[in-house]
């Protein structure tokens, strides 16, 4: 193997001159001549029966040049919405979803009217004008009431709320465990609604060409394959007729996985008045139509000995669905798979989750999906158990992590953790914060009435989505595999075509490197190619759940090979060498023993187009492949918080925050070192900042803009002190593994563990998120009042 | 996020401002807009027509000091405040108060007139104008800043009326403006201010924890007689009337309210 040069190189990323100067290209960016844009008429009821709806008003309007509802779409919109098996495979209900409400609105900004006008404010100005009758109905909201037999329920030919109740283990695994524990613990930990707030808002241009019959779809994505079957389903027409294309994407973080309403309606009114339509989402739309992130309930209690040794865990899930089972909603239920994170369970895991119909906007997976619940819910139950038999909570860690020599590891649902090695990553992340210093000086502060805390979470994840046989069954019927097409010009230039697609990542920088490197080519001469499915490989799975290196880079890693395999039989024959006596080297082939005459890649891509090729080989150098991993990849780490609570206030300050992680081989460290600082930032802003909030008598949306739904800011965020520990992924020959939601994996809980162990002298023990002053400075003054 | 469609006008005078207003049912004056015109994004505010002040730099950007007197004309932005070597000299609490304001785009833009006529609660510059006995310009008229603030959103200037100038009577001792909230370029959630004169007594406000303003005038009785910044503090809450929202329960920016008063006062000793 050549001696790498670009893998590991702490290079800029590529993506940035254009991005940072306002030239990157988004769907606001686009603007095909003679488009209309289309307006929504949303439901401002979260569940309400459409009685009638009045568009006179707005049909007069000036340059409105159609209002459409739903019975106009019947004849383009012929599907409905799809809805992935991920890991419950039997659901209980799943109802039907329609892009566009015809006689009941289930949450509040569901699409009722499509205005089509000249431009954007005269469609907003004739969607306002659009009356619409509705006759409000009760509304479920709350988790636990909607699973009681009388409860209202969130459409009204439904029989039950419940969307699955699946049982992975049962309380029978683990009674004996329970039974014969020294001490249980137990908490409810919750999860509130997130929006995830990208950026770039979404936003759909299509243009429907007469001419071939190709409808061609512009959109913000992180799968753009995907949308083109889902969409090619909807309006009945084969893939080859649709072509999807996104270009710069402004963030996802799970938000941009799955097909929406407004990506049918747009193809479909394109369709229909063969004229190009746009639609750019506003950002208080955003909040209220983009599905929202966790939106989750656990119920988790663990049964241990006094010494600290860990016996079993029980988890519950209750996650809120919304009023629509989301694309890939259920995927969050790897919570429970994962509840028991980082440690051993010879008394089991026993773990439920049920998933609720609700009528609020549908939940989907979010930066983390399922992992930072599953990591919320360990940590801090670890931390409440080792407070209450009075352990320190890293010590309580250390006797209970699975060991290095133990991997492979299976846990106790069969899921196999391929690398690790936990407690290497704690000791760095316990030395960089100078822990054994801190409970010192947290001792003086507490004796000077001040309340300092640290918080640790030590985390792993699922990730690399994913092998065949583990992920067929979870999207109903596709594997997870990954793709890539290399292909070298005659002049020695490369253009490497990718089914994944960057919504930030500096894909185009990362894969450049793993295909210099394998390729033997400069840097500079590869261009990666994503976002459009008219290019390139066949199909592609999208970029999430941190996937795209393990599989996606292999794919590249793999097809280059290929490449490269074909290069070395037409350098010999260049060479007049046998193939075995050819080596490969720093890009240039060479017989063994003679480095002075060798041809370079390049030199070998002109002669592939050439007139003298060894016998069997093809003209050209290029190839396509698919990469099926072996197994998930399995990162870790652990990090650590300071904070310091104001107890008159509630607030709290970040004094500092640790993270060391293992995200395998690196290929970049710079760009790992941008994911930890975004997803550690996205995880802090869950403890402390956000949450999705409705009026609870109305329903309305109390967080519409910005102003009051709450995303920090840089001068929120601590700048993190990263350090980084390397335990290679043997389930892909480059040994990495993801690192695009390590840092919110992990950063809630360490934060809300940094809280309660600042408040323990006032025998606080938990704390819901997010921890806003307000909450913290009530909690305190009862715990104040108690202890008075 | 789409504004309703409206008139624009552009005055280069005050005069012409002020006719332009008159002529319209339903005028607003445009200064830096960084409140009108996200309340008009939302369709929350629909007016007619927009006077534009912003040619009125030169005549209504001012900054200065007659005597004792700190004069400033009401198109004088927040980075001017912030920035002025005469205001950190005379009035140092209002350049910090500005440089508190929102974000650098923000105090690039919006003007210490368009907060006061504004007359939202969580406007920091209408604390100070209460506890100075500020005195508001108009084209017609001065106006006391106790007469100023009638209520949320509301004050006595009518349809044809601009805000030309804030007077202010120079004060450099000792002060602090503390302004709680949860992001840095947030609106206070409360936000107390404490400026001790030269005779030794104090002046404080709060900043959004009622409909306007308030002047928390017990806490400078009691400091006057002599109470510790602690004692003084406990009377905060009195004439506060907060209203529960996201950022805290109206109890809770009560007791806000009082930690922060201690707070200011300790800090302007």
């Amino acid at each position: 193997m050549a001696v790498s040069q670009m893998i590991g190189a702490r290079i800029q990323r590529r993506e940035d001159p254009r991005l940072i100067t306002g030239g990157g290209r988004y769907i606001e960016d686009l603007k095909p001549v003679g488009a209309l844009t289309m307006a929504l008429v949303r439901s401002p009821h979260p569940h309400a029966r459409i009685r009638r709806i009045n568009a006179d008003a707005a049909r007069a309007l000036p340059g409105v040049v159609a209002v459409l509802v739903a019975s106009d779409f019947k004849e383009v919109l012929k599907g409905s919405h799809p809805v992935a098996p991920a890991f419950v495979a039997e659901k209980l209900t799943v109802p039907d979803r329609y892009p566009i409400a015809a006689d009941e609105v289930v949450f509040q900004g569901e699409p009722v009217v499509v205005v089509l006008a000249e431009n954007r404010k005269l469609a907003v100005d004739a969607a306002e004008a659009v009356e619409v009758d509705y006759e409000p109905l009760p509304a479920v909201t709350d988790l636990f009431k909607a699973l009681e037999p009388n409860s209202p329920k969130a459409h009204v030919n439904l029989v039950d709320n419940r969307a699955w109740d699946l049982t992975y283990a049962g309380e029978d695994t683990v009674s004996e465990a329970f039974a014969r524990a020294e001490v249980v613990v137990k908490e409810r930990v919750v999860q509130q609604r997130l929006a995830p707030t990208a950026m770039e808002p979404r936003g759909v241009v299509a243009e429907y060409s007469e001419y071939d019959g190709q409808l061609t779809l512009w959109l913000g994505t992180q799968n753009p394959h995907f949308i083109r079957l889902f969409v090619a389903g909807m309006l009945g027409m084969a893939e080859t007729k649709v072509r999807v294309i996104s270009e710069d994407v402004g963030g996802g973080f799970g938000s941009k996985i799955s097909p929406y309403p407004e990506d049918y309606l747009v193809a479909a009114a394109a369709r229909l008045l063969k004229r190009p339509v746009r639609w750019i989402e506003t950002r208080s739309e955003s909040i209220q139509a983009t599905t929202h992130g966790r939106g989750q309930l656990f119920d988790v209690e663990i049964a241990a000995m006094r010494d600290g040794s860990l016996l079993a865990l029980k988890v519950t899930q209750y996650l809120d669905t919304g009023a629509y089972v989301g694309t890939f909603g259920a995927f969050q239920a790897c919570a429970c798979l994962l509840a028991g994170g980082a440690y051993k369970w010879p008394g089991g895991v026993a773990a439920r989750t049920v998933g609720v119909l609700t009528n609020r906007v549908p939940t989907d997976p979010y930066r983390g999906a399922g992992r930072p619940e599953a990591t919320h819910n360990i940590e801090r139950i670890l931390d409440k158990l080792a407070h209450e038999i009075g352990m320190d909570p890293v010590a309580i860690r250390q006797k209970n992590f699975i060991q290095p020599d133990e991997f492979p590891f299976t846990n106790n649902f069969g899921l196999i953790y391929d690398s690790g090695n936990y407690q290497g990553a704690m000791d760095q992340a316990v030395q960089l914060v100078e822990y054994d210093a801190f409970r010192k000086r947290q001792a003086q502060a507490r004796a000077e009435g001040r309340y300092l805390g640290i918080g640790i979470s030590s985390w792993i994840e699922i990730c690399g989505f994913g092998p065949s046989a583990a992920t067929v069954g979870a999207t109903g019927g596709l594997a997870l595999i990954e793709s890539a097409q290399v292909r070298i010009h005659p002049t020695g230039s490369a253009q490497v075509f990718v089914g994944t697609h960057a919504q930030g990542q500096g894909h185009e920088t990362t894969f450049a490197q793993i295909a210099a490197d394998t390729l033997g080519l400069p840097y500079e001469s590869i261009e990666i190619r994503h976002g459009d499915t008219a290019e390139g490989a066949a199909f592609g799975y999208g970029t999430y759940g941190s996937r795209s290196l393990a599989v996606g880079g292999m794919a590249v890693r793999k097809t280059a090979k290929q490449v490269v395999a074909k290069a070395h039989k037409i350098a010999a024959h260049l060479l007049e060498a046998a193939p075995d006596d050819v080596v490969f080297d720093q890009g240039r082939f060479h017989v063994k023993g003679n480095p002075g005459t060798a041809k370079t890649m390049a030199e070998v891509a002109f002669a592939s187009f050439g007139a003298s090729l060894p016998e069997g080989v093809d003209h050209g150098l290029e190839a396509t492949s698919y990469f099926d991993p072996p197994n998930f990849v399995w990162p870790f780490g652990t990090h650590i918080c300071i904070v310091e609570v104001d107890p008159n206030t509630g607030s709290v300050n970040l004094e500092k925050y640790v993270a060391v992680d293992d995200c395998g081989e690196i290929i970049n460290p710079l760009i790992v070192e941008g994911q930890l600082h975004g997803g550690i930032a996205q995880g802090i802003a869950q403890a402390l900042f956000e949450e999705v909030s409705y009026d609870e008598e109305t329903g309305q949306l109390l967080t519409g803009t910005l102003q009051d739904y709450l995303v920090p800011t840089a001068n929120e965020i601590p700048t993190p002190v990263l350090g980084r520990t390397i335990t290679p992924s043997p389930s892909n020959e480059l040994g990495v593994k993801g690192i695009g939601e390590a840092g919110t994996i992990a950063s809630s809980v360490a934060v809300i563990n940094a809280i309660v162990d600042a408040l323990q002298p006032l025998g606080i023990t938990h704390i819901d998120m997010p921890a806003s002053p307000d909450r913290l400075w009530q909690q305190i003054r009862a715990a104040q009042g108690a202890q008075a | 996020m789409i504004p309703a469609a409206f008139a624009y006008q552009r005055a280069t005078s005050v005069d012409e401002a002020v006719r332009l207003l008159g002529q319209s049912e339903d005028a607003k004056v445009l200064a830096g807009g960084h409140s009108l015109v996200p309340l008009m994004r939302l369709r929350l505010a629909q007016p007619a027509t927009l006077v534009d002040i912003n040619a009125l730099d030169r005549e209504l950007g001012y900054i200065r000091r007659d005597n004792g007197t700190l004069r400033i004309g009401a198109l004088a932005r927040h980075y001017q405040l912030e920035e002025s070597a005469e205001i950190k000299r005379s009035l140092p609490l209002l350049a910090e108060m500005a440089a508190e304001v929102g974000d650098a785009q923000v105090r690039s833009m919006g003007t210490i007139g368009g907060v006061l006529a504004h007359a939202d609660p969580a406007g920091d510059y209408g604390t100070l104008a209460l506890m100075l006995d500020a005195t508001i310009t108009t084209n017609k008229r001065s106006i006391a800043a106790r007469d100023f603030f009638l209520g949320l959103f509301s004050t006595p200037l009518a349809a044809d009326e601009m805000l030309t100038e804030i007077a202010f009577a120079v004060a450099a001792g000792p002060h602090a403006y503390l302004k709680f909230r949860r992001r840095m370029s947030d609106w206070a959630i409360v936000g107390v201010g404490a400026q001790k004169l030269d005779d030794g007594s104090y002046r404080v406000g709060i900043t959004n924890a009622a409909t306007t303003p308030i002047r928390a005038d017990g806490v400078e009785q009691a400091l006057q007689s002599g109470a510790s910044p602690a004692e003084a503090a406990k009377r905060a809450g009195q004439r506060l009337d907060p209203t529960s929202d996201l950022r805290g329960s109206a109890e809770y920016k009560t007791h806000l309210a009082g930690v922060l008063t201690q707070r200011a006062l300790e800090a302007a000793l």
